[in-house]
């Protein structure tokens, strides 16, 4: 891990891998969040509000 | 929008809306669980950085001309450090304007270096006792005009850029250098040991945790820099994101560190001080969303929130 | 001042405790101390800081990212007291100690990697609607102090990317003045800021931000909005847009 990071260069852009690598995942948690269906066990509504 | 006359009541709020049990404490538990498990496995299989830290002995071992040539620099009051202005000293090398602006100026000098003084004078009168040779030498540098000393130090590191390295000991092409020879093997010699290191920390006492002299130091020579190229940190490779090995970094800091990428700030003189005035701008913008026509109603035009609740709009 | 009334009222039993529906009414001397404690309770009482129930457009996994930067926080600090109380060298001596850094140095990649898809979430669900406008505001200025404390963090490393850092940093934090009384160089500066002030600051910021979403609630979605003053009972009250 020591080793010197691999880097991408477009135009001006110059961003090492893990870099790279961490924002194409979060890219992906967004939109899996958007998407990804919620558990909702429980979820029915009650009459009775007796918080 | 809502007038502020305090706080909506909730039941008002949550009108016609449909509640559902939700248990907080446990999905705060849930989520600390499970953050601590991607935080240990990912420590346990890919660690952390560490590169150790670079010394002055370190660098005068295994680059002694660029050492010898930055502290030649360094008693001539050319380096960067010497030059630079506050808050070290009252010149103005490194000092950033914008128009009438000069913040830097205005605050003055508060961190005082006198580079020819800290970095070589200074450390090198510690060391005289037993050392008659570098004790006259001294003397003569002392007793020389600053015109004679300027012309001494001129000619010493121009011949540097031919210096090689005899007997551990930088030698350079026959000249008028005065004591300054003498002046740079023996601090050469003291870097070697480590003293150097020692010195500059704890010139004034024994406890300190002031680490400015020795960076400034280590800052204005060659090899330092080197270091830092090897490990692609420097600014031009947007060095500001960047972490040693195959770490990430501070990814958070794309938007300051892509401006020194682009010009005008990428000659600049002033560029830190016009980076750092563009992203208060947009720091501000960032917390004023809420009241800024345009940008506050992106969310309504780009409906990425139909996905968001997109179960509430169904039913 | 008020001693006559004050020590009276004490020493009276609660003029109107009717105990019938559990709404009887607190005692009202009036005065500074009830100002506050009715201000704090009627928005922060124990059911409005941990309610049981949350409005059904809330199951959605976007909400989920403000709960696991808290979690990642909790974890920055855990790591971040071990080693401060082992003190700053003992991570480059001891594999304990480094492993120890490497939880540090992962949550607080996890906190920023979280907090910012719960910038994201709340940017494109609009979240400052409704009055929050200072609760975005507060998790804008947290976001901000947490960049500074990750600066300093990095400078107090003590190796080879803490010099570098430092002699780079400098020059930006020396254009704006500050460079004489924000000192990167000097590790002890940094160090105390790191480890006691500014942690106590992104804390307290971070439980104002969630003491100021719990007493406002969860936004609504924005096609559905809050409309004051709709008829009571009637059953489109929320949804007339």
């Amino acid at each position: 891990m020591n080793q010197p990071a691999p880097y991408f260069h477009w135009g001006f852009i110059l961003i090492s891998l893990p870099n790279l690598v961490l924002i194409i995942v979060m890219l992906a948690l967004f939109v899996a969040a958007l998407v990804a269906p919620f558990p909702h066990g429980g979820g029915r509504h009650r009459a009775d509000d007796d918080d | 929008m809502r007038r502020g006359r305090g706080p909506i009541d909730k039941a008002d709020y949550y009108r016609g809306i449909r509640m559902v049990p939700y248990d907080l404490v446990k999905e705060l538990a849930i989520a600390m669980v499970a953050t601590l498990v991607v935080v240990l496995v990912l420590s346990a299989v890919l660690s952390s950085p560490d590169v150790p830290s670079a010394t002055i002995q370190a660098w005068a071992k295994s680059d002694p001309v660029d050492f010898v040539t930055t502290a030649a620099t360094e008693l001539a009051g050319q380096s960067e450090t010497a030059q630079y202005g506050p808050p070290y000293n009252t010149a103005d090398g490194s000092v950033q304007s914008l128009g009438a602006i000069v913040p830097q100026q205005w605050a003055g000098v508060h961190v005082a270096v006198n580079a020819p003084l800290d970095f070589v004078l200074e450390p090198l009168s510690q060391s005289t006792v037993g050392d008659q040779t570098l004790a006259s030498a001294l003397s003569a540098f002392d007793a020389a005009s600053p015109t004679q000393q300027q012309k001494w130090l001129n000619a010493y590191i121009q011949a540097l850029a031919g210096a090689t390295l005899t007997n551990e000991q930088v030698t350079v092409a026959s000249g008028d250098y005065g004591p300054v020879p003498t002046l740079m093997s023996r601090l050469l010699g003291l870097a070697r040991t480590g003293g150097l290191d020692a010195l500059l920390l704890t010139s004034d006492h024994f406890y300190q945790t002031d680490y400015s002299k020795p960076l400034l130091f280590l800052g204005d020579g060659g090899y330092f820099i080197d270091l830092a190229q090897a490990q692609d940190l420097t600014g031009s490779q947007w060095g500001m994101m960047n972490e040693t090995g195959r770490y990430p970094g501070q990814a958070w800091l794309w938007l300051y560190t892509l401006w020194y990428q682009l010009p005008p700030f990428t000659t600049a003189s002033n560029a830190d001080l016009l980076v750092v005035l563009v992203m208060t701008v947009l720091s501000l913008a960032l917390l004023l969303i809420p009241f800024i026509p345009g940008l506050r109603d992106i969310p309504r035009w780009i409906p990425v929130h139909r996905l968001i609740w997109r179960r509430h709009y169904q039913s | 001042m008020t001693e006559a009334s004050g020590g009276g009222a004490e020493a009276a039993p609660h003029a109107s405790g009717e105990g019938v529906g559990g709404s009887a009414a607190p005692d009202r001397e009036g005065g500074w101390t009830t100002a506050v404690r009715d201000r704090l309770t009627r928005r922060l009482s124990i059911d409005e800081l941990l309610p049981t129930r949350q409005p059904a457009y809330v199951g959605s996994w976007v909400y989920v990212f403000g709960v696991v930067t808290i979690a990642a926080l909790v974890w920055v600090v855990a790591s971040g007291t071990v080693l401060a109380l082992m003190g700053s060298a003992w991570w480059h001596t001891s594999s304990l100690g480094h492993f120890f850094n490497s939880i540090h140095f992962w949550s607080v990649q996890m906190f920023f990697i979280f907090m910012v898809l719960h910038l994201w979430g709340q940017y494109w669900g609009a979240g400052w609607r409704d009055g929050r406008a200072k609760t975005w505001m507060v998790g804008v200025v947290i976001f901000l102090f947490s960049i500074v404390t990750a600066f300093t963090g990095y400078l107090v490393q003590q190796n080879f990317d803490s010099q570098w850092i430092a002699v780079n940093a400098k020059d930006a934090v020396n254009s704006t003045g500050l460079g004489g009384f924000f000192n990167v160089l000097n590790f002890g500066q940094m160090y105390g800021l790191h480890v006691m002030l500014l942690p106590i600051g992104v804390t307290l910021l971070v439980v104002i931000h969630i003491l100021q979403v719990r007493s406002r609630g969860v936004v609504r979605p924005i096609d559905d909005p809050y409309v004051p003053d709709a008829a009571p009972g009637s059953a489109s009250g929320g949804r007339a847009r």
